[in-house]
């Protein structure tokens, strides 16, 4: 039964295919109850007193003929009151209902939204496809009597896979080789040597770092740069490439931290909840600031694991979704019970040069801190400090200081009153205070020189020392205060107390520890939570495909898309969880399909059938990444820098770019060298002036967790492609590596030029750049087709 | 517009039907294939100019964002009963539960130095720190009622502009140009200027948020390339960059023929604009044109006024070209510090330009439909704030969101008047008080829109700029 009514409901999400002659209850009239009418007219809402959830309730409302006067506009108010009002289709459909007499099935139901209902292995149906998949596509093309497209050619199809698989276009060679291979599964050998690329933990690491929103800055007024957030998207890279099980990979990143005997690479993990930014504007309450932290990791967590909205009920209970403003809440406590910490997390071969370094070093640094009198003078200014925060009100110059301490200084309060400091707060106390003298000293000019000349002394003698990054974490906070709700979604707004819990409508926690974020990972990747699997496999079919099997694949609520090929999205849930929750397995099952393969030219018979291509007759052609974009271009000119995972780097930016940032204070120090032409999803992500080629192409704003992207189609990106210096040199480069035209479409497109290609090129003269510059421009480049 | 309208323009597939006005793929792939330049260049760009649902008194949007939080007891709101408290703390009855970014209630009054009288017909009280401001008195609509929620200034400028404290909203002139589309074939539709520092807000102020980035704000830059890129490479002629994009259109062409994809011609099209900017950007850059008379109005040749003055120039020059939206950014009014000094060179850097453009604009008859509006993000306390009690008259004003000054001209808003009353120390509205909201919800108004219907689907719910709140303020409208 639930399996008709969800074909029913998929039919009705796509009215263009469900060609109704009769009115059916589930088909057509519970979707626009469901979606319209039942948030304010549920049993638990009921609002001006109505329901509208079974047929006795509704019963005057439908045979009065008011609730057709209402949704038509024809009474005061028309309903429903927000959103746009149905569709005349949607009236028709509603009238010719009731008309007949409302007939309300006694087995329909508006309780269960399918999300929330268990995955159930579906049976695979039984039809000429070749693999699993195909069969559950073939099944639904047959009965709209539509013929699969045949596969793309040889050519296409391998810089498809080796696009989305790592993000880079064969080379001639890999394609020569491809071509050559003439044994049977050659396809699969290709798609298991890409799978097995380094390049693929890149490739996938980036659609990740969407979701986690992360960013190279904190954001904000001030923006400060973090020098060390790469380092959790060199967990994640390695992570992805070791194939780490999604279930393990949720466990990590949400409570590393918590898991026994943690390493360090586990825990760094946890630089997943540390994307959230950080408002260090001098002024902000340092609680609400956190607040806000809290609410977007809640939010973050909700979207990219659970595929909810739940950031909708920060301020009441959602109002479509059975997400109550609790639930939110106890998510939230979750988190509130973790604090930020740092951790060193030296990279293979960093951690001996650096311990052999650190005992001189801080002898010698001892000896500058005693020689220039620092202790002393520290002891006096927090002294100053704690006396302030304990009466303030009383100096206007101490109490900016300790505003500004607060806001430039993590866990300000903590460390200042704590003797038991850990050695590295102590350490950047002291750097922190021999950069923010006081008031006191601010005075007295000696004081003020020789503090000048310990400054100097001290950064060159840090330089000496050998790199050690940090990793951004998290940590339990036993001394967290408890949650509870905020009304109104207010910092400010109290409500009752919560505990850490899942959300109430999905199956409960087990009970057997404590509530912790281990408790909520492992909570999130259980085998009778119904949205994780879900939620993942359509993410992974969204991006090899452009559209999820849930269109919505931020949203699974009951106002997200209706999954287009339902069952084929619990079969592909339920074998993920079977295959031990592999990344690369899942992707591989998706790549291998007849679905997939197919040639993606568009089709005139199915221009009015599905003209969105719904239904997966064909392949879709896909603009690429921005990330991708620039990687192609560096990649067919010969210039990229194919070093896995480091730093952030800098490419050149015009001038005028970083100078828009709060007062001047955003650098953009350009890097040199060979660090200039690496992949794009290392490119220094500064949250309040972003590289303005990512802004063009689309990469998110990095401030919300992004599940999809935007593929815009802009005049700027016109510009960018033709006069962006990085472009240029691509261009030139790539002028001088190409012998004529046709070895410049093998190289950049992976295909001879066509009879009439050439010939329009033959007749544009023979200058190579100016042959390479309309290559990279081509749509067909920057698509993968 | 409904989210299933705007879903269907925004459809790949739908988009290029939409824009070229029912063409279809086939008729454009012959157009294109007979006479392609000709035809690509019919091609209108994916912002289409839309008529509102409601009848609408503005047309276009000039915002001079101050920001930082400009005093409105310096400029526009005089309160001589401050003379009384100045160098005194004000009683706690007043001051209780206050709370500010940096200093605390209890410090002590401020008066302003700055001398206020009477301007124009209506005689509004302007002070002498806005000379040129003081001669448009009769023009302007001045609000001295505004107030926020937000005390910082990254969540105050989010407010103002994207209607919430967090971020990743789209920003007012975002939801202007996906309300309205652009006129203008060959410049973007929503361009932001800035002069002075960067702001608190960054891109932020004019992100599309969750938006389609062809709705966010494009930042034009001074020198020789307004608009990032637009210039060819070193070394490549216009003739030679038209010549590359003849053969790129042709291939393209050749390319829609054998996918059949739409989203190509889109791409051909996108091609062309971005060739029509590149000489438009510079022709609208190109000052040659302006008579003595109107770059001395503007200031354009003033070493303190050039930034800014120039920057309005280039708004009416970009109004009188189709953007729909011009957003002037001028940091930083954030004057904890030395306001005397600090808030003076602000108003000579930019009360010139400001009322050059709106003389400008009236003189050209493009007042009536151009809506103006200058102000920031909050306004400043009338207690003082004093960083470095070692250094005297270094005094400066704390951020105040409870009660401030902004002005609007242009657009159906009708000028010559004060709208609010604020107390007799500045420190609450007492009459008339005009959210940030309510704000969004006028310009909204003005330009057609029931603000309550310019929503957007995201995330499971409609969005719309002024969240759950605003109201249209009738008392600012003709």
């Amino acid at each position: 039964m639930i399996i008709r009514v969800l074909v029913a409901l998929l039919l009705s999400a796509f009215p263009g295919l469900a060609a109704a002659a009769n009115v059916e209850f589930a088909r057509d009239i519970q979707p626009i109850l469901a979606q319209r009418c039942i948030s304010c007219h549920s049993e638990r809402t009921h609002m001006a007193n109505l329901r509208l959830d079974t047929r006795a309730a509704a019963d005057h409302v439908l045979t009065t003929g008011l609730l057709l006067r209402k949704v038509s506009g024809q009474e005061n108010s028309v309903m429903p009151p927000v959103g746009a009002p149905l569709t005349p289709d949607q009236i028709a459909l509603l009238k010719t209902w009731i008309d007949a007499g409302a007939p309300w099935p006694a087995s329909a139901t508006f309780a269960k939204h399918w999300a929330f209902e268990p995955v159930r292995r579906p049976a695979v149906p039984a039809n000429s496809g070749r693999t699993p998949i195909d069969r559950f596509i073939l099944a639904r093309l047959n009965a709209e009597h539509i013929t699969p497209s045949a596969e793309a050619k040889p050519r296409t199809l391998l810089r498809r896979v080796a696009l989305d698989l790592t993000g880079l276009p064969p080379t001639p060679e890999e394609t020569a080789a491809y071509l050559a291979d003439k044994q049977p599964a050659a396809y699969e050998r290709a798609v298991d040597r890409l799978l097995a690329s380094p390049h693929y933990g890149e490739k996938w690491a980036r659609y990740w770092l969407d979701l986690a929103h992360y960013a190279d800055s904190d954001g904000y007024e001030k923006d400060l740069v973090r020098p060390n957030a790469w380092r959790y998207r060199q967990w994640l890279i390695e992570a992805l490439n070791r194939d780490l099980p999604y279930d393990q990979f949720t466990i990590e990143q949400l409570a590393g931290d918590e898991l026994p005997g943690a390493s360090d690479d586990v825990r760094i993990a946890t630089g997943f909840l540390r994307n959230t930014l950080t408002n260090r504007e001098a002024g902000v309450d340092r609680g609400e600031a956190r607040f806000e932290q809290l609410i977007d990791r809640t939010g973050t967590v909700g979207t990219t694991f659970l595929g909810l909205t739940v950031r909708c009920a920060q301020c009441h209970d959602h109002k479509y979704d059975p997400i109550s403003h609790r639930d939110f809440y106890q998510i939230f406590s979750f988190f509130n019970a973790a604090e930020e910490t740092e951790i060193e997390a030296p990279l293979p071969g960093e951690n001996a040069p650096y311990q052999a370094a650190l005992p001189a070093y801080l002898a010698k640094r001892d000896e500058i801190l005693t020689e220039y009198g620092v202790p002393a003078l520290q002891q006096t200014w927090e002294n100053e400090i704690r006396a302030t925060m304990a009466d303030p009100g009383k100096r206007t110059d101490w109490d900016f200081q300790v505003t500004e301490y607060r806001a430039g200084f993590d866990r300000a309060d903590k460390v200042i009153v704590n003797n038991a400091r850990k050695p590295r707060d102590s350490y950047r106390l002291t750097k922190f205070f021999v950069s923010h003298v006081g008031p006191i000293f601010a005075k007295d000019a000696p004081v003020n020189a020789r503090m000048k000349e310990a400054r100097a002394k001290l950064e060159a003698l840090d330089a000496t020392l050998p790199p050690m990054p940090l990793a951004h974490i998290m940590e339990d906070d036993p001394a967290a205060a408890p949650a509870f709700i905020h009304s109104r979604g207010d910092y400010k707004g109290t409500g009752s107390p919560v505990t850490s819990n899942a959300p109430h409508f999905l199956p409960a926690m087990k009970a057997d520890g404590p509530a912790n974020r281990l408790a909520l990972a492992k909570w999130i990747v259980s085998s009778d939570n119904p949205l994780t699997a879900r939620v993942a496999v359509n993410r992974y079919w969204q991006e090899l495909f452009g559209r999820g099997i849930v269109g919505t694949s931020e949203d699974f609520g009951t106002q997200g898309d209706r999954p287009s090929h339902p069952e084929l999205l619990d079969y592909l849930a339920t074998e993920f969880v079977a295959k031990g929750w592999s990344g690369k397995q899942m992707i591989r099952t998706i790549v291998l399909s007849d679905a997939y393969r197919r040639n993606s030219d568009t089709r005139a018979d199915l221009q009015d059938k599905d003209p969105t291509n719904i239904l997966l007759a064909r392949q879709s052609r896909l603009r690429l990444s921005a990330e991708a974009i620039r990687d192609e271009a560096l990649t067919v000119s010969g210039l990229l820098n194919v070093q896995i995972g480091g730093k952030s780097i800098r490419p050149p930016q015009p001038v005028g770019v970083a100078e828009l940032g709060y007062a001047n204070s955003v650098k953009w120090k350009e890097s040199t060298g060979a660090d200039k032409y690496r992949r794009g999803l290392y490119i220094h992500y500064q949250r309040t002036t972003p590289y303005p080629f990512l802004v063009n192409f689309d990469e998110p704003d990095s401030n919300l967790t992004c599940t999809r992207r935007r593929s815009s189609n802009t005049p700027l990106q016109a510009l960018n492609l033709l006069n962006d210096p990085v472009f240029y040199e691509a261009a030139e480069a790539f002028s001088k590596r190409i012998t004529g035209i046709d070895d410049a479409f093998q190289i950049a497109l992976n295909r001879p030029p066509t009879a009439a290609e050439r010939a329009r090129l033959e007749t544009y003269g023979s200058n190579k750049l100016n042959l390479a510059r309309v290559l990279l421009n081509l749509d067909e480049f920057i698509t993968r087709e | 517009m409904t989210p299933l309208q705007f879903q269907q323009i925004q459809s790949r597939r739908n988009f290029f039907r939409e824009c070229a006005g029912g063409l279809g793929t086939t008729a454009l792939a012959t157009l294109l294939a007979r006479e392609s330049h000709a035809a690509t260049a019919a091609i209108p760009n994916s912002l289409l100019a839309k008529l509102p649902p409601l009848p609408a008194t503005a047309k276009n949007v000039i915002f001079l964002f101050m920001e930082g939080g400009p005093s409105q007891l310096d400029l526009f709101d005089p309160k001589p009963e401050l003379e009384k408290w100045d160098g005194k703390p004000l009683p706690e009855s007043i001051t209780k539960d206050l709370k500010l970014a940096f200093i605390k209630p209890t410090a002590s009054v401020l008066a302003s130095r700055a001398k206020f009288q009477r301007h124009g017909q209506c005689g509004m009280e302007i002070s002498d720190f806005l000379p040129h401001t003081a001669t448009v008195a009769d023009d302007i609509c001045l609000i001295r009622s505004m107030h926020t929620d937000a005390f910082n200034h990254h969540p105050g400028q989010l407010l103002l502009f994207s209607g919430t404290t967090q971020v990743g909203r789209p920003t007012l002139g975002s939801w202007v140009v996906y309300g309205l589309g652009s006129e203008s074939q060959n410049l973007p539709g929503f361009v932001v200027l800035s002069s002075g520092v960067g702001t608190s807000g960054g891109a932020s102020n004019f992100s599309s948020g969750f938006l389609p980035s062809t709705y966010a704000g494009t930042q034009f830059r001074s020198g020789n390339d307004p608009i990032l890129y637009l210039s060819n490479p070193a070394g490549v002629t216009p003739e030679a960059q038209r010549a590359n994009l003849d053969v790129l259109r042709d291939l393209n062409t050749q390319h829609l023929h054998s996918t059949g994809d739409e989203e190509i011609a889109s791409r051909i099209a996108s091609y062309e604009l971005a060739f029509r900017m590149q000489s438009a950007g510079p022709d609208l850059t190109d000052l040659s044109k302006e008579t003595a008379a109107t770059l001395e109005m503007y200031g354009v040749n003033g070493e303190k006024t050039k930034a800014f003055g120039t920057n309005c120039l280039l708004a009416r020059r970009m109004v009188e070209r189709g953007v729909r939206f011009v957003m002037l950014m001028h940091a930083s009014w954030d004057n904890h510090t030395n306001i005397g000094t600090a808030l003076k060179k602000n108003c000579v850097a930019t009360d010139q330009g400001a009322a050059a453009l709106i003389k400008d604009l009236k003189q050209r008859g493009l007042l009536d439909s151009t809506l103006v509006v200058w102000g920031g993000e909050f306004g400043r306390t009338p207690m003082s704030e004093i960083r470095k009690p070692e250094e005297a008259d270094n005094a400066g004003r704390d951020h105040h969101p409870v009660a401030y000054s902004m002005w609007m001209a242009g657009g159906g808003i009708k000028g010559g008047q004060v709208v609010g009353r604020t107390d007799d120390l500045c420190f609450n509205i007492l009459e008339d008080k005009v959210h940030v909201h309510d704000l969004q919800a006028t310009i909204l108004n003005r330009l057609g829109f029931d603000h309550t219907k310019l929503t957007y689907h995201y995330m499971g719910r409609d969005f719309r700029l002024t969240d759950v709140e605003g109201n249209v303020v009738k008392k600012l409208l003709v």
